[in-house]
């Protein structure tokens, strides 16, 4: 098992430092963010003067290296905009993505697995129908249209929940969060509502195709003739069983719902992550972007582990080919 | 003779699909008395399986038993209420399957899978079940039953896991246990240890077994009775001896015929001629005439069960190797 996680932690530097790498250079071929730095009217002088402070004259791979150096010591430079420590502000964003990803991928995953082992166990009840028909339409409908929608009927027309913004926080180990209070959560629902419908129908078809499949296999038969009642069979049985590729696609919706939920955190002002990296693009503040994305891999990475652990921890079979 | 544990009478379980109905099975009926083993013996197709899941209610939609009745200790089990059914299955019937990698969950150990199937029924506590899981581990001749309670399915040989799924299946000591073939999927040397530990498990329990197989070869030795299926009906059945010696259908006929051993080495096998019919486009009539060389006019016709002794056959026109069969 630790030889295991070892071999694990080495593929995800190798990883890490590749994604660096292409990163590093994608920005690079953007473009030379050297005239959002400085105002339209400074004279040449200032403007190479502005050049040399920020490195930018270095060739590239000296570039990549300082930018590595800095990397190791903890520094990701500073934003060109904002002129403060990167990590600083996207630290100061990311708990807010956090807190909406989190909650909305969760009750996504619990809501989908139970609705899709319903329609699975039952799939001729009209019930079973209906979900399946619902859940087509959390694939097929935008989900920038879908969050607009829900500001217009339950913001503007109904008055019941907010349109945007965050609002009440509290702090938390000197973070801000929006979830423990009740006017926080107001201002949750909406967009985790937004965020949380593709995944919900996508927990729904894994869940529902897992359960019919598994239902018809001689576990099931086999538990049933031993006389194990129904429910015994769903919770022990059943959930176990299909719980792999479920877990596999919550990490993966985990990882890239965190890096981008952009669009839903546009239309609902929520000042996450996803609308920094945006902004950041559109001025070409480039040390933000550079570290936004190596977080994103790093996130991944961590994320992948984490489950990869977790099949470990709960297939016999997956722990035994680790060990040997 | 004493009461039967196991009385099925005129059993008929039907599939409702969209092509059609499928009479997979279609009026079967026997008796098993206490620490019987009746082979039921057929091709793939013939109904057996079915028939066995018919006997604990466990066909799955669209199929469903349309008739007949399955006593089991005196009480009918087709009328049951779901619940009922549930508490019986596994206390006084149970099942072996014929693939065991695929019967037992990968995920859970075999203690907690016994420890399910032990809950199913009893309340015994954590240090009593494990104590009856080991014991019953031990009794299908799994060495060191106590600490193989805590390895996963998976660490275990085919033939082994077999043991553990038939150590599940007698946990409560069933008065019958359904076996679908369940040596079909193993080595022949291990099929041979099983099939024998299966036989003295019976003899010394008191449980009777339906043994379903399309082996004859493997049942013979084994089932003390037989039931020959064909196309969802019991075509012949009687004791072991009798019908293997002297066989009244011309399918239990051919069955024999074309066992391996029957052939002189060197030349080819006998076989039936022709494949079983679809269920969905059975002849009229005896459902085997296509295939049989003694048929004529008459098998458009149904032929009814003709009784004899110990005995019973379904056939216009059987086979006679000694004399006195009434016509």
């Amino acid at each position: 098992m630790l030889g295991f996680i070892i071999q694990r932690f080495l593929q995800a530097i190798v990883v890490m430092a590749v994604m660096s790498v292409i990163v590093f250079c994608g920005v690079y071929a953007i473009g030379n963010p050297i005239d959002i730095v400085i105002p339209p009217e400074a004279t040449q002088e200032i403007r190479e003067a502005a050049i040399r402070r920020l490195g930018l004259d270095l060739p590239l791979y000296k570039q990549y290296f300082i930018f590595m150096a800095n990397l190791l010591q903890g520094d990701l430079g500073r934003s060109f905009v904002y002129n403060v420590p990167v990590l600083e502000l996207i630290g100061g964003r990311l708990p807010a993505t956090l807190e909406l990803v989190l909650i909305s991928v969760i009750s996504a995953t619990v809501l989908g697995v139970s609705l899709g082992v319903y329609a699975g166990y039952r799939p001729e009840s009209w019930i079973s129908k209906t979900i399946m028909g619902v859940s087509v339409l959390g694939f097929s409908v935008p989900s920038f249209w879908v969050g607009l929608i829900l500001i217009l009927f339950f913001a503007v027309h109904l008055g019941w929940l907010p349109a945007g913004g965050r609002g009440e926080t509290v702090e938390i180990w000197g973070v801000a969060w929006s979830f423990p209070t009740l006017d926080g959560l107001s201002h949750i629902v909406l967009p985790a509502v937004n965020l949380a419908l593709f995944k919900l129908a996508m927990m729904i078809r894994l869940a529902r195709a897992g359960t019919r499949e598994i239902m018809l296999t001689d576990t099931i038969k086999f538990a049933r003739a031993a006389g194990i009642s129904e429910g015994t069979i769903l919770r022990r049985h059943l959930l176990k069983l299909i719980s792999i590729p479920i877990l596999t696609v919550f990490g993966l919706e985990l990882g890239s719902t965190l890096a981008f939920a952009v669009v839903t955190e546009t239309i609902f002002s929520w000042p996450g992550v996803g609308k920094l990296i945006i902004d950041s693009i559109g001025v070409l503040d480039r040390p933000v972007m550079v570290a936004y994305l190596i977080l994103v891999a790093f996130l991944f990475v961590t994320i992948n582990f984490v489950i990869d652990l977790v099949f470990a921890l709960i297939d016999p079979r997956v722990r035994q080919g680790a060990t040997s | 003779m004493t009461t039967p544990v196991l009385s099925v009478k005129d059993l008929k379980t039907h599939f409702f699909t969209r092509a059609g109905v499928v009479k997979a099975v279609d009026g079967i009926s026997f008796d098993l008395a206490e620490g019987e083993i009746m082979g039921l013996v057929g091709e793939s197709g013939s109904g057996k399986t079915v028939t066995g899941f018919s006997l604990l209610g466990l066909v799955d939609a669209p199929g469903r038993i349309v008739e007949g009745s399955v006593k089991l200790k005196g009480t009918e089990l087709t009328t049951l209420s779901t619940g009922e059914l549930r508490s019986r299955r596994g206390r006084d019937i149970s099942m072996i399957f014929q693939d065991p990698i695929a019967t037992l969950n990968p995920m859970l150990t075999i203690g907690q899978q016994m420890r399910m199937a032990i809950d199913a029924h009893e309340r015994l506590g954590a240090r009593a079940s494990e104590a009856r899981a080991a014991e019953l581990l031990t009794q299908v001749g799994i060495p060191s039953a106590k600490e193989r309670l805590r390895a996963y399915p998976h660490e275990f040989s085919g033939g082994m896991r077999q043991r553990v799924a038939i150590a599940i299946a007698l946990l409560h000591r069933p008065a019958v246990i359904v076996a679908d073939e369940p040596t079909t999927a193993l080595d022949v040397s291990i099929q041979a240890q099983i099939l024998f530990q299966m036989r003295d498990l019976a003899r010394e329990t008191g449980t009777a077994m339906v043994w379903i197989s399309h082996d004859l070869a493997v049942v013979s030795s084994l089932a003390s009775k037989l039931a020959v299926m064909y196309a969802g009906r019991i075509v012949e059945q009687g004791p072991t001896a009798t019908l293997l010696r002297d066989p009244r259908h011309p399918y239990t006929a051919g069955l024999i015929a074309s066992l391996p051993a029957m052939a002189a080495p060197g030349t080819p096998l006998t076989q039936i001629p022709g494949t079983t019919p679809s269920l969905l486009s059975l002849p009229e009539g005896c459902p085997f005439a296509p295939r049989c060389d003694r048929a004529t006019d008459t098998c458009k016709t149904d032929p009814s069960m003709t009784h004899q002794d110990n005995r019973g056959w379904r056939c216009f026109h059987p086979v006679t190797r000694t004399a006195e069969v009434p016509a």
